[in-house]
């Protein structure tokens, strides 16, 4: 890298300057668990590397007008910390919390688990389920998206170039409203996820799913937003047919390949069971709300 | 290619250096500073041999660049005994041999004081999950486990809690 250069502006604008004035290949760094080790095995060859955690707000968790305002740049123990945020959507911070180790929480960001573009991001699929957006900056000014517009299949997404992230919006939860996120992987930590699955629900006042959204990872080429999952839940009680209807929709929803932690068939099957699993633990706790 | 200049405190005293625009952390320590303490393992944030508290967080030093470090707090192995005196979870090491080629160790001693500079008093799970981002193919962990509780509980009484 012999012309690699390192700049770490305070502003959002003067930060889109450097990506977008780039003539190579310019990379937003947050916590940089993925970027430097893709510099450093060659994988990826950046003329320049913009950081962006100086930038005030880019980490950081403010609520605002009944939406919590995470910084794009927030490292997982931050997440973790937040009372608040945790209270309000324990899926989105278990989510976050299962990337890597404690070192790697100290660093690694939701922007960048969204970014790399992995199908496996153990972050995204709760906040997808959340409706969460995120407000991106880029040389035309700024644009809101929503979170499952951006990946758009392994390793690419949606910005233009000297686009980046810069916080994300998540609606508070209404009354009855809660989220639960599981993977599977073959140990208990330091792992990247076979299936990921994050449901959301709000409940009436009688225990029945009034509203839900149901999100796979790692079983396609990108998250996805499962609607006939969530079709199954509406309307019912987590009873034994409204968990098979539920187990079969969310199987249905999969396009997974095979490879080194999982077969398709296995995929699928363990999409149904995490469905079934995180589906109870949502409605828990947003009944016991 | 021009290096960035960068002013930060390293084991509580400012320290200056120029480092290359890809230069990380850990070889800024190990090859501008000689702080040879952290090791370089994997170098893709798994082993946890290159651990330093960075403004109060682990991190692994192999995945922060040096440029980063501006401004910042950084404490590594060579910052955690006070001059001759041994931290209890250095002493509890020794005690308890919870290391053999020694390699790890130093990666582990720094993510164990943080900690319990956050928890006093961790469970052995806590304790478990918490180091679970530093590998040892020597030990098998349950000595390394021993010495950091026990450095907890020598802490406590120190502390009259």
């Amino acid at each position: 890298m012999p012309n690699l250069s390192f700049t770490a502006p305070t502003t959002v604008d003067e930060a889109v300057r450097m990506l977008a004035g780039s003539a190579g290949l310019a990379k937003p760094l947050s916590g940089g668990t993925d970027l430097l080790v893709q510099l450093r095995s060659g994988r990826m060859r950046p003329e320049a590397i913009v950081d962006l955690k100086r930038i005030p707000g880019l980490i950081g968790i403010r609520e605002e007008s009944g939406e919590f305002v995470i910084g794009a740049a927030t490292p997982g123990v931050m997440l973790s910390e937040h009372e608040a945020l945790s209270h309000a959507w324990p899926g989105i911070v278990e989510g976050a919390d299962l990337i890597g180790s404690q070192q790697i929480q100290g660093r690694a960001s939701l922007a960048g688990n969204l970014c790399n573009a992995s199908p496996a991001a153990d972050s995204v699929p709760a906040l997808i389920a959340a409706h969460a957006t995120c407000v991106i900056a880029g040389p035309n000014g700024r644009r809101t998206a929503m979170v499952e517009a951006i990946v758009t299949g392994p390793g690419r997404t949606s910005l233009e170039k000297g686009e980046f992230v810069v916080e994300f919006h998540v609606p508070k939860p209404k009354p009855h409203q809660s989220d639960a996120y599981l993977r599977f992987i073959p140990r208990t930590e330091m792992d990247i996820a076979v299936v990921g699955c994050a449901v959301n629900v709000t409940l009436d006042g009688n225990g029945v799913c009034a509203d839900a959204r149901v999100v796979l990872g790692a079983v396609a080429p990108t998250q996805i937003v499962c609607g006939e999952a969530a079709k199954a839940l509406i309307g019912h009680r987590l009873d034994e047919p409204t968990m098979a209807a539920l187990d079969a929709a969310a199987g249905r929803a999969c396009n997974p390949i095979t490879d080194k932690r999982g077969t398709i068939e296995y995929r699928i099957k363990v999409a149904g069971v995490l469905a079934r699993r995180a589906a109870k633990i949502a409605f828990e706790r947003a009944g016991a709300r | 290619m021009a290096k960035t200049h960068v002013s930060t405190v390293i084991n509580g005293e400012p320290v200056e250096f120029l480092c290359e625009p890809q230069q990380t952390l850990l070889d800024v320590l190990r090859d501008e500073l000689n702080l040879t303490g952290s090791k370089e393992g994997c170098s893709s944030g798994d082993c946890g041999a290159c651990t330093v508290i960075c403004d109060g967080k682990i991190v692994c030093s192999c995945l922060m660049l040096g440029a980063e470090a501006e401004g910042r707090s950084v404490t590594t192995v060579e910052g955690v005994a006070q001059g001759d005196h041994l931290h209890p979870v250095q002493q509890k090491f020794l005690e308890h041999a919870a290391l053999q080629c020694g390699f790890c160790t130093p990666g582990f001693i720094v993510a164990a004081k943080a900690l319990l500079d956050e928890n006093l008093n961790p469970t052995e799970e806590e304790t478990r999950y918490w180091l679970a981002g530093n590998l040892c193919r020597c030990t098998g962990y349950d000595k390394i486990i021993r010495a950091v509780l026990d450095a907890a509980a020598v802490m406590r009484a120190e502390a009259g809690r």
